[in-house]
């Protein structure tokens, strides 16, 4: 298949299959035919070229699809359902007369009577049109795990009757902050550390924007997306030869321009919203990140800000570090040192980097150490590794 | 969509524990009674009838065709099904609602919302 082929694919799998999940009500029955219908798109196109529109095309084999098969099924539940319906014609093929169902489709799959884990598979799944091999592969899992994990997800829909609609209001700002976290999850994922899985950060990337256009009034949608974006304009720097390199350390030139404007004109939005919440907050803090020099003494007022939106032990730790950029680390250390976050290796980095800076280096070693035994293996171990070696 | 409701009383108080009851003021003792009145005339709602003590439940097992009994509920004590109902509703989110207005959700328990077949 041709790259844009391909890139017409993914940008229509989502929307046709939620349209196609809510005029069947069938999560399997929508996939099956769905896939049909790009199977054969992907035969026709590339001999006729696409349709005008490609959305309305595949909408409409998908459902002639799911018609047919469900006429020579007729003991399957949506028959009626389906029935009811005037059989699509050629003439439909022109028109997109396909309600936009994506919102629905993103809340019955991060609805929270899913776990965490099938929450992620099935909005990779179903929104992000990944295979189940490339979801077990992102997270090293086996395919086997991953195809069950989605099974039992789906059944659990349908047995449990999981409603596929916006929920109401009184239940909504909980069920945006599920969404929000299982989009950040999913970035976080291919964010975090080396090995690098950049189609996670995309993936993620590209849900936020979808989110972000379907819910254009929620400030906190625009602050995850705001925030996804700015951290991902210094994903190329933040890595060097397989190492972690520092943000202090890091070259602005491998800072992605585009990415930082689109952050900051996501985060005006949220801004605009009257948004302060958690996501919006971390959002101005990457923006603050992103420019130079760094306006401490504002990012430790908003890791403040932020500690006391989600009462964070560890985002007080971030406080600290800023505190020690902006008044000198023996103010950072101070409350470094109030924290109680025992085994928590990013506490004992910390510590031993603002005594390496105030010249109490067997302190500084000491606290080193203890970061390295908690430490895991990988590019995390050894930049603590070369720390200690340089003390 | 049908549902059963059952109710695992955990560490909830109940009347039948005199000495816990007591612990709750006399309007929360109220607010349990009336909330459960409220559950049980709600729309699509079947109350169940009212279980003993799960202390009072005993167990049976068929081994090599003998029947064997055990005294008391099949899981611990405290997680045994102190009560249940049916609901018809039109979906999980509104039997959660409901299950969330069931007292023993908030008082130390939980409700476990169990779709029925068909």
């Amino acid at each position: 298949m041709t790259a844009a082929l391909e890139h017409v694919f993914r940008d229509q799998w989502g929307y046709v299959l939620a349209a196609l999940i809510g005029f069947l009500g069938d999560f399997d029955l929508a996939e099956e035919a769905a896939q049909e219908a790009f199977a054969i798109a992907a035969e026709r196109w590339q001999r006729d070229g696409a349709p005008d529109n490609p959305r309305a095309w595949l909408m409409t084999t998908a459902r002639n699809r799911a018609t047919d098969r469900i006429r020579r099924d007729r003991t399957l539940a949506a028959k009626r359902r389906l029935l009811e319906v005037p059989e699509a014609t050629n003439d439909d093929m022109e028109e997109p007369t396909f309600k936009d169902e994506r919102l629905e489709l993103v809340f019955t799959c991060c609805h929270p009577a899913l776990t965490t884990d099938a929450q992620v598979a099935l909005t990779l799944r179903t929104l992000g049109g990944l295979t189940t091999p490339e979801i077990a592969r992102a997270f090293l899992v086996s395919e086997k795990t991953m195809a069950q994990r989605l099974v039992r997800a789906k059944r659990k829909i349908k047995a449990a009757g999981i409603p596929f609609r916006v929920p109401p209001d009184h239940l909504l700002p909980d069920r945006i902050d599920a969404v929000l976290a299982v989009v950040y999850l999913i970035f976080n994922e291919g964010y975090s550390a080396p090995p690098e899985r950049g189609e996670l950060v995309t993936e993620a990337l590209r849900l936020g924007r979808g989110l972000a256009e379907l819910m254009p009034d929620e400030p906190e949608v625009q602050g995850l997306l705001a925030l996804m974006l700015l951290l991902d304009a210094r994903r190329e720097a933040r890595v060097r030869d397989g190492e972690l390199v520092l943000l202090a350390e890091q070259d602005p030139a491998q800072w992605d321009p585009e990415r930082i404007v689109e952050g900051r004109a996501a985060l005006d939005r949220a801004l605009a919203l009257c948004g302060r919440g958690p996501y919006v907050v971390q959002a101005a803090i990457a923006s603050l990140h992103a420019s130079e020099p760094r306006d401490w003494a504002q990012i430790a007022a908003l890791y403040g800000e932020l500690a006391r939106l989600t009462d964070s032990r560890v985002v007080e730790l971030s406080r600290a570090v800023a505190i020690a950029e902006a008044r000198g680390p023996e103010a950072g250390l101070e409350i470094v040192d109030r924290l109680d976050l025992g085994d928590y290796r990013y506490l004992h980095a910390t510590r031993g980097e603002l005594l390496r800076r105030l010249g109490r280096t067997a302190e500084s070693r000491a606290a080193y150490e203890r970061a390295l035994a908690l430490a895991g293996a990988g590019a995390e171990r050894r930049l603590l590794e070369r720390r200690l070696a340089e003390l | 969509m049908k549902y059963m409701l059952l109710i695992h009383q955990g560490d909830t108080p109940t009347p039948r524990d005199p000495e816990a009851w007591a612990r709750l003021s006399e309007e929360e003792q109220q607010a349990v009674f009336r909330d459960y009145q409220q559950v049980s005339s709600a729309p699509g709602v079947t109350p169940g009838g009212q279980l003993d003590d799960p202390a009072t439940a005993t167990t049976v097992r068929v081994q090599d065709g003998r029947t064997l009994t055990t005294d008391g509920p099949f899981v611990e004590l405290k997680e045994a099904v102190g009560g249940y109902l049916f609901l018809e509703a039109d979906d999980l989110d509104a039997a959660i609602e409901l299950a969330a207005k069931i007292p023993a959700a908030r008082l130390g328990g939980a409700i476990e919302v169990r779709p029925m077949v068909g």
